[in-house]
C-alpha cells in the first residue's frame, strides 16, 4: 500500500495553474525525489500535500484512506512532517527544548525534562543524528540545524517526511551525513520526499523520481535504473541542457589581476593566512574549497569591502586600494555569494536594483538626477537580454524566482562590462535552466577576455568552468593546477585538509 | 499580473492605514461608552469643530501644519532605518535660531528677513540632526538615546534663554515678538491661517521628489532596505545615515522656524505640545508616504482642533484625542492583525507568489 496518493490534484492561482491534474504517489519506506525547476508547481504540490494550501480538485489518501488536510495540524496528526528550507528553530533554546515545544511530556504541570531529553537522545542514537540533545541551537552548524528540523517531525510522529530543498544550505560532508541519515529512517519504514535541484544527488539517494514541469507531471514514480543526470535536465527543462559546459578557452591573454600574499585576521584568528593568486585575461580561476575556510573573507577584500591586514591587489600594472565604490569604478565586477543578503535590495524593483552600484553612472545620473527614461530602456533591455521572467522591470525584485533574482544580479554586473570578475556562488539555489544560462554567459565573458575568479562551493561548477583550480583550506591555497589535471578524488583530499597534512609530514 | 500586485500591495498598507484609523476610533468609542461620555455626541462634535466652517478648517489647518514637518522629518530618519526620536529638540533649535534672527531688526526687506530667519532655522535644525547621525557612523551610539538625551539639554537650553537673556518684558517666558515685516503672511483675509501650510505641502512634495528621483532618494532607499547590499554597491552607508539625519532635522528646524514666524509670533516657553512625537503617529498612519503625510497630518490636525471645541461644548476631556493618536499607532505597528481581520494576508499571498 501506498503511504501518499495524491490524485489529479488541480491548483488554481489567479492568473497561473500552479498545479495541473497531478497525480503522485509515496510507497513505503521509499525515498522519493520530486524535481522540476523552479515555478514548475513542486512546492505547491507539498503544500498541498502539508494543508499549507488547499487544492481546488483531485483526492488525497494516505495509507489507503481518502483524507482532508486543511492545516499542517491535520498533515502532522495524520503522520506527515515537513522540513522547511529555512528553519523554525530558537537559537537560544536547547535541541531537546526546540523539539518537544508544543508536544512536552508532563509531570503534573512540569515539564517532565529528563523524560524528554532521554527520549530524544534515544532517537538521536537510533537514526545516528549524532547530536547532543542538550546542546544550544545556536550552537550548532547548518547541516545539525537541520537534522533538528527532521527530528521534530520525528518526534511528532512523522512517518512521510517532505524535505524541501534540505542540501541547498549544506557543505559536501553534510549532504553524504544526511544521506546516511536518510537511509536510516528508510529503513525505519519512514517515507521520503525529497524536492531539489541537484541530479547528481537525485541520483545517489532516490529510489524513484517525478518529475513536475509547468504544472504537469511529466515522468511519474520513475524508477531510477539507466537514468543519466542529463536525461534527469532534460526531463525537468523539457530540451536538451548541456550539463557540464567544458569549452576550452582560446583566448588566454597575460597576467593581469594579482593578488599577493594577502593577510586578514579576525579576533585574534588569522583567517588570510597570505593568499597569492594571479589571474590571466580570458582564463577563469576557480577557487574550491568547504564553506568557512576563508572564502567569504577572500571575496570581501577582493572587492573593497573589506581591508586586508597586509598584502596588495594590483590590475595590469595599477594597484588598488580603496572601499568597495573604488573598487566598481576600477571595473571590478562582483556577483556576491548571497543575492539576498549582499547581492539585491529585494523590495527595490527589478529596475532599481539593475543599476544598484552603478546608479552614479552618467548614463543614469545627471547632476544628482535619476535619469528615469534612460534606466528604463536600459532595464527593459537587461530584462529581455537576459530572459529574466517578470511581466515588466518595474516589479520588486521579491516577486521573481530564486534562479530569476540571480538572474538581476548577473545582467547588473555583466551588462557593465567589467574587467575582472569576482564571481561567488554564482548558481546557488538556481534551476537547471538558470544554470545553464548563467554558466554559458560566464563563459562567454571569459571568451571576451576578461580575468574571472570563481569561487563556489560546487565542486561539479568550479571543475567544469574553471581553466585553473585553486584549493582554499584553513585560509590558505594549498594548490593550484590545470582544471584537466584535477579530478575529484584529489581535490576532495584538499578541500578537507588531506593532503597537506601528509605534505607537512613528510617535510 | 504582478503591478496589479503591486498595486494590490500598496493598497493594502492604504487599507491598513484605513482600517487602523477606524478601529482607533471604535475602540475609543467603547472607552467613551466606559467612562459615561455619549461617542456619537462626541465625534459630532468634533467634526463640526473641525470641518464644519471654514474657520473651523482653517484651524485644523493651522494645526496640521507642524504636524506634516515633523511628520516628514520622522520618515525620513526612518526610511534610512534610523529612529530619530529628537524631531522636537531639533524643532527646538530651528524655533529658537528663526526667532533670534526674526526678532532682531535687519535692514532687510521683510521677504528677505523672513527667508533668512526660514533659513536659518533649517540650518540650526539640521546641525542638531547632523551632529546625531556623526555620533551614530563616527562612535556608533544609539540614535534612540543620543536624540532623547539631546531632546532634554536643547528644550532645557531654550527654556533657559527665554526665562534670562533673551527674556522679553512681561511674566510669560517668552522671546521679544519677530519684526512684523518677517512674519507669514495670512492666507485669507479674517483668518488666523498663513501661508506656513503651503510651505509644509511643498515640503512634502520635495520629500517625495527626492526620495523618488535623485541619488540620495535612491541611496537612502537602498540603505533602509538593505543595508548590506547597499555597502556591497559601494554606498556609504555612513555618509548617506548622515545625510538622512541631516535632512530629517532640517525638516524639524523648518517646522520650528515656520512656527515661531506663523502662529507663535515669537519663540513661547513649552510652545510645543509635543509636535516632535506626534509625528511618529503620523507617519505610521501615513506608512510613510510624503503626501500621505499631508493627509495624516490634517486627519490629526482635524481631531485636535476638533477636541478643544469638544472641550468647550461638553465634559469630555481633550485627553481622548491623545488616546485616538495612540491607539492609531497600535493598530497600524500590527499590520498582521489588520491583515487578519480583513482577510487581506491570504488574497496576498495568492497574488503575489504563484506556483513555486
Amino acid at each position: 500500500m501506498n503511504s501518499v496518493e495524491m490524485i489529479d490534484i488541480v491548483k488554481q492561482y489567479p492568473l497561473v495553474r500552479a498545479v495541473d491534474h497531478v497525480s503522485f504517489s509515496l510507497g513505503e519506506g521509499e525515498i522519493h525525489s520530486l524535481l522540476g525547476e523552479n515555478g514548475a508547481g513542486k512546492s505547491t504540490l507539498m503544500k498541498i500535500l502539508y494543508g499549507m494550501t488547499s487544492p481546488d480538485e483531485g483526492e488525497i489518501r494516505i495509507n489507503g484512506k481518502p483524507v482532508k488536510i486543511k492545516s499542517p495540524k491535520d498533515a502532522i496528526q495524520l503522520g506527515i512532517g515537513m522540513v522547511h528550507q529555512h528553519f523554525m528553530l530558537s537559537p537560544v533554546m536547547s535541541v531537546t527544548e526546540n523539539i518537544i515545544v508544543n508536544h512536552e511530556p508532563r509531570k503534573g504541570w512540569l515539564i517532565d525534562e529528563k523524560k524528554a531529553e532521554q527520549q530524544i537522545q534515544e532517537l538521536i542514537d537510533r537514526f545516528h543524528f549524532n547530536i547532543d540533545a542538550r546542546a544550544k541551537v545556536q550552537e550548532l552548524s547548518v547541516g545539525e540545524q537541520q537534522r533538528v528540523e527532521i527530528l521534530k517531525a520525528i518526534y511528532r510522529g512523522a512517518n512521510i517526511l517532505i524535505l524541501d530543498e534540505p542540501t541547498a544550505v549544506l557543505t559536501p560532508q553534510e549532504v553524504e551525513e544526511l544521506f546516511v541519515i536518510m537511509r536510516n529512517l528508510k529503513n525505519d519504514k519512514k517515507s521520503i520526499i525529497i524536492i531539489t535541484h541537484k541530479l547528481k544527488e537525485t541520483l545517489a539517494i532516490a529510489d524513484r523520481i517525478s518529475v513536475l514541469r509547468d504544472g504537469k507531471m511529466v515522468e511519474s514514480g520513475l524508477p531510477l535504473d539507466n537514468v543519466t543526470t542529463n536525461d534527469l535536465a532534460q526531463m525537468m527543462v523539457g530540451r536538451e541542457v548541456e550539463l557540464n559546459v567544458r569549452r576550452k578557452n582560446t583566448n588566454l591573454g597575460e597576467d593581469y589581476f594579482r593578488i599577493q600574499d594577502l593577510k586578514l585576521s579576525e579576533r585574534g584568528v588569522q583567517v588570510l593566512s597570505g593568499i597569492s593568486l594571479t589571474i590571466r585575461k580570458g582564463e577563469i580561476l576557480g577557487i574550491a574549497g568547504i564553506e568557512g575556510n576563508g572564502q567569504t573573507e577572500l571575496i570581501e577584500v577582493l572587492t573593497g569591502l573589506r581591508k586586508a591586514d597586509s598584502g596588495t591587489i594590483t590590475m595590469g600594472l595599477e594597484s588598488i586600494h580603496g572601499d568597495a565604490h573604488t573598487f566598481l569604478k576600477h571595473k571590478i565586477g562582483h556577483i556576491p555569494e548571497d543575492r539576498l543578503t549582499r547581492g539585491l535590495v529585494s523590495e527595490m524593483s527589478i529596475e532599481d536594483n539593475l543599476i544598484l552600484g552603478y546608479h552614479d553612472a552618467p548614463q543614469f545620473l545627471k547632476q544628482g538626477m535619476l535619469q528615469k527614461k534612460n534606466i528604463q530602456s536600459y532595464a527593459d533591455e537587461a530584462v529581455n537580454e537576459y530572459m529574466i521572467k517578470t511581466p515588466n522591470a518595474r516589479e520588486l525584485v521579491s516577486s521573481l524566482s530564486g534562479g530569476n533574482q540571480q538572474k538581476v544580479v548577473i545582467a547588473r554586473v555583466f551588462k557593465q562590462n567589467p574587467d575582472v570578475l569576482i564571481v561567488a556562488q554564482p548558481t546557488r539555489g538556481v534551476d537547471v535552466g538558470a544554470m545553464e544560462y548563467i554558466h554559458h554567459q560566464l563563459l562567454q565573458l571569459r571568451d571576451e577576455g576578461k580575468a574571472i575568479l570563481l569561487i563556489s562551493a560546487d565542486l561539479d561548477e568550479v571543475r567544469s568552468l574553471s581553466d585553473r583550480i585553486a584549493v582554499i583550506y584553513d585560509g590558505r591555497i594549498v594548490s593550484v593546477q590545470q582544471a584537466e589535471d584535477a579530478d575529484e578524488l584529489s581535490l576532495g583530499l584538499l578541500m578537507t585538509g588531506g593532503k597537506e597534512a601528509r605534505h607537512e609530514q613528510a617535510v | 499580473m504582478s503591478k496589479l500586485s503591486n498595486r494590490l500591495m500598496q493598497t493594502s498598507s492604504i487599507v491598513i492605514s484605513l482600517v487602523s484609523f477606524m478601529l482607533a476610533i471604535l475602540v475609543s468609542c467603547i472607552i467613551m461608552l466606559f467612562c459615561g461620555y455619549d461617542p456619537i455626541f462626541a465625534y459630532s462634535v468634533i467634526i463640526e469643530g473641525s470641518l464644519g466652517s471654514v474657520r473651523s478648517f482653517t484651524n485644523t489647518l493651522i494645526q496640521a501644519t507642524p504636524l506634516i514637518f515633523t511628520g516628514l522629518a520622522f520618515m525620513i530618519g526612518k526610511k534610512a532605518t534610523l529612529i530619530n526620536l529628537g524631531v522636537e529638540g531639533q524643532m527646538y533649535t530651528g524655533a529658537m535660531v528663526a526667532a533670534l534672527v526674526g526678532m532682531t531688526p535687519l535692514p532687510l526687506p521683510g521677504v528677505i528677513h523672513l527667508l533668512a530667519a526660514l533659513i536659518c532655522g533649517v540650518i540650526g535644525g539640521g546641525l542638531s540632526g547632523a551632529l546625531i547621525g556623526f555620533l551614530k557612523v563616527k562612535f556608533g551610539s544609539n540614535e534612540v538615546i543620543t536624540t532623547t538625551m539631546l531632546n532634554f539639554i536643547i528644550i532645557n537650553f531654550c527654556d533657559y534663554l527665554v526665562n534670562y537673556p533673551l527674556k522679553a518684558e512681561g511674566a510669560v517666558a517668552q522671546t521679544n515678538k519677530i519684526v512684523e515685516g518677517a512674519l507669514l503672511g495670512k492666507m485669507i483675509p479674517g483668518y488666523q491661517l498663513t501661508w506656513a501650510i503651503v510651505i509644509a505641502v511643498i515640503a512634502a512634495l520635495v520629500v517625495k521628489f527626492i526620495l523618488e528621483k535623485t541619488r540620495f532618494g535612491y541611496e537612502i532607499r537602498a540603505v533602509g532596505l538593505n543595508m548590506k547590499a547597499a555597502e556591497t554597491a559601494g554606498i556609504k552607508v555612513g555618509g548617506v545615515m548622515m545625510k538622512a539625519m541631516l535632512f530629517s532635522g532640517a525638516l524639524a528646524g523648518l517646522c520650528g522656524a515656520v512656527h515661531v514666524t506663523s502662529v507663535g509670533k515669537r519663540f513661547i516657553s513649552g510652545f510645543s505640545p509635543g509636535y516632535g512625537f506626534s509625528g511618529i503617529s503620523v507617519a505610521a498612519l501615513a506608512s510613510d508616504s510624503p503626501l500621505g503625510i499631508v493627509l495624516a497630518g490634517i486627519i490629526f490636525g482635524a481631531l485636535k482642533t476638533g477636541a478643544m471645541y469638544l472641550n468647550m461644548m461638553s465634559q469630555i476631556p481633550t485627553e481622548f484625542v491623545s488616546v485616538i493618536q495612540a491607539l492609531v499607532v497600535i493598530f497600524v505597528s500590527a499590520p498582521l492583525l489588520i491583515r487578519a481581520l480583513i482577510g487581506a494576508d491570504r488574497k496576498k499571498k495568492g497574488g503575489q507568489r504563484h506556483a513555486e
